[in-house]
């Protein structure tokens, strides 16, 4: 019971306290890029999840048995970007040969997501907060989740800003930053919420 | 000392090369056994195409008629309209066949209800779309078919060929690659294709009678049927009460627009602009 009331906190606090992209700032990138449509941005949040299980799938069990066993846990940044980009070249072929419909959805996503700083830092800080593999899965699964929530509700953000009046100098980039800045700041409101909420 | 500083750079070495090495396996292994075989003709008939992915062809935009293309060949090979003679040709060679190019067409914007033809109704400021404006009386516009000015059609060009002049729609022909995008777009339907030979257009779509159309609009056709009379080829209708060209009869004599009293039909030359 106790493990998975951890785990219930692991996934919670990595969906809206640490979000990856309002409160820690990484995988900006393709949040203020593939935001623009709601379709595309659910299924980068999508990509981004999936790729986010199988990194820390992969990256896990190095850590622990290659890099920790010979003592070269500072080569991890190095090996990680290295197994990442190899694991989503890995998938885009499996994905164009067996199911091509998706392939051609998440399109130029997926290489995008090779080279994405928020797959990195949750395989990176999976490692740094000690946990075990379960935990480091569920944490994982609720980075990705986060990723997508954010993606999803910030394109709606997006299509209001669309059809807003907007002063001349504000349109465009400015304006979604701005937005950006306030979905973040709203974000706030969950910090401490998470630890009462098992309890 | 320095045995065991060289064993551990020359592990991490090792290490980050034996990773790197199994990576570069798994990557070749995994194309080898997973590689989708392409068609090479499907890949030629592609590369034939603009790549606008303006869907004026009927297909999923440019792979999508590739791939049909490459399956049935009995399917027409003409239907691409931005790619024009140079496609056509260049299809025809990957083909074996000869493709008539599909007439060249452009988008023309079938009003000059410009702010100073024309006046506001009311001071709309909603979402600024001609859809949006559309909804409240058909319109911010004296005229609820004419252009509304809000650039729906400007937003869907893939060719940028659509800019605002003086609060209408105007459409570069030297741009237009005639997909017709800009003609679904528009709510009014003011927007319609016209083969790119034609010389005169009529650059009115008012739908009121006569003395209503005169108060809405300086430039409006009255429906006075005058060009339909005068026409020797039966190429003009007056239908809703506004003049049609059937530009499969009209040769071209521009006679017609000295003869409107309004005006509203007009001489265009589409080619000195290309």
């Amino acid at each position: 019971m106790d493990t998975l009331k951890a785990l219930l906190v692991i996934l919670m606090s990595s969906v809206l306290v640490n979000n990856y992209v309002l409160n820690k700032f990484l995988g900006i990138c393709p949040f203020l890029g593939v935001s623009k449509k709601l379709d595309q941005a659910a299924g980068m949040g999508t990509a981004v999840t999936f790729v986010m299980l199988v990194a820390t799938a992969v990256t896990w069990p190095i850590q622990t048995f290659v890099l920790d066993k010979l003592g070269l846990g500072y080569l991890q940044t190095i090996v990680f970007i290295l197994v990442i980009a190899t694991l989503v070249q890995f998938v885009e072929i499996i994905l164009k040969k067996y199911i091509p419909a998706l392939h051609k959805s998440l399109g130029v996503y997926l290489p995008l997501i090779t080279t994405n700083c928020a797959v990195l830092g949750v395989t990176i800080n999976n490692i740094k907060d000690g946990y075990n593999f379960l935990e480091a899965m569920v944490s994982s699964l609720g980075c990705g989740l986060g990723f997508l929530l954010a993606m999803v509700l910030f394109a709606g953000v997006r299509s209001r800003l669309d059809s807003a009046n907007i002063p001349e100098s504000f349109k465009g980039l400015p304006v979604t930053l701005a937005a950006a800045s306030i979905v973040s700041m709203s974000f706030m409101g969950f910090a401490g919420v998470v630890d009462k909420l098992f309890a | 000392m320095n045995d065991s500083l060289l064993t551990a750079v020359l592990v991490a070495v090792g290490v980050l090369v034996a990773i790197g090495l199994l990576c570069a396996l798994i990557l070749v292994i995994a194309a080898k056994f997973f590689a989708v075989k392409v068609d090479e003709k499907e890949l030629k008939i592609r590369a034939c195409f603009p790549g606008a992915n303006c869907g004026a062809c009927g297909f999923t935009g440019c792979d999508g008629y590739a791939k049909a293309l490459a399956g049935d060949p009995t399917l027409p090979a003409n239907l691409c309209v931005p790619g024009g003679e140079s496609t056509a040709k260049q299809l025809g060679e990957v083909l074996g066949v000869s493709v008539d190019a599909a007439a060249r067409q452009v988008a023309y914007v079938h009003c000059n209800g410009t702010c100073a033809n024309t006046e506001e109704k009311y001071d709309y400021k909603g979402i600024p779309t001609c859809a949006g404006a559309k909804l409240f009386y058909g319109g911010d516009g004296a005229c609820t078919t004419g252009c509304l000015g809000y650039g729906d059609c400007a937003k869907v060009c893939p060719s940028a060929a659509i800019f605002n002049n003086n609060g209408v729609a105007c459409v570069d022909p030297a741009k237009c690659t005639g997909c017709g995008l800009c003609a679904k777009a528009c709510p009014n339907l003011v927007i319609r294709l016209i083969p790119a030979d034609a010389g005169t257009v009529v650059t009115c779509n008012n739908k009121e009678k006569g003395a209503i159309a005169t108060k809405q609009c300086r430039n409006s056709c009255i429906g006075c049927k005058k060009c339909e009379l005068h026409c020797h080829n039966g190429a003009i209708k007056v239908v809703e009460n506004y003049a049609h060209i059937d530009y499969t009869k009209c040769d071209g004599c521009h006679e017609c627009e000295g003869l409107c009293p309004r005006h509203t039909i007009k001489h265009v030359d589409f080619k000195q602009a290309q």
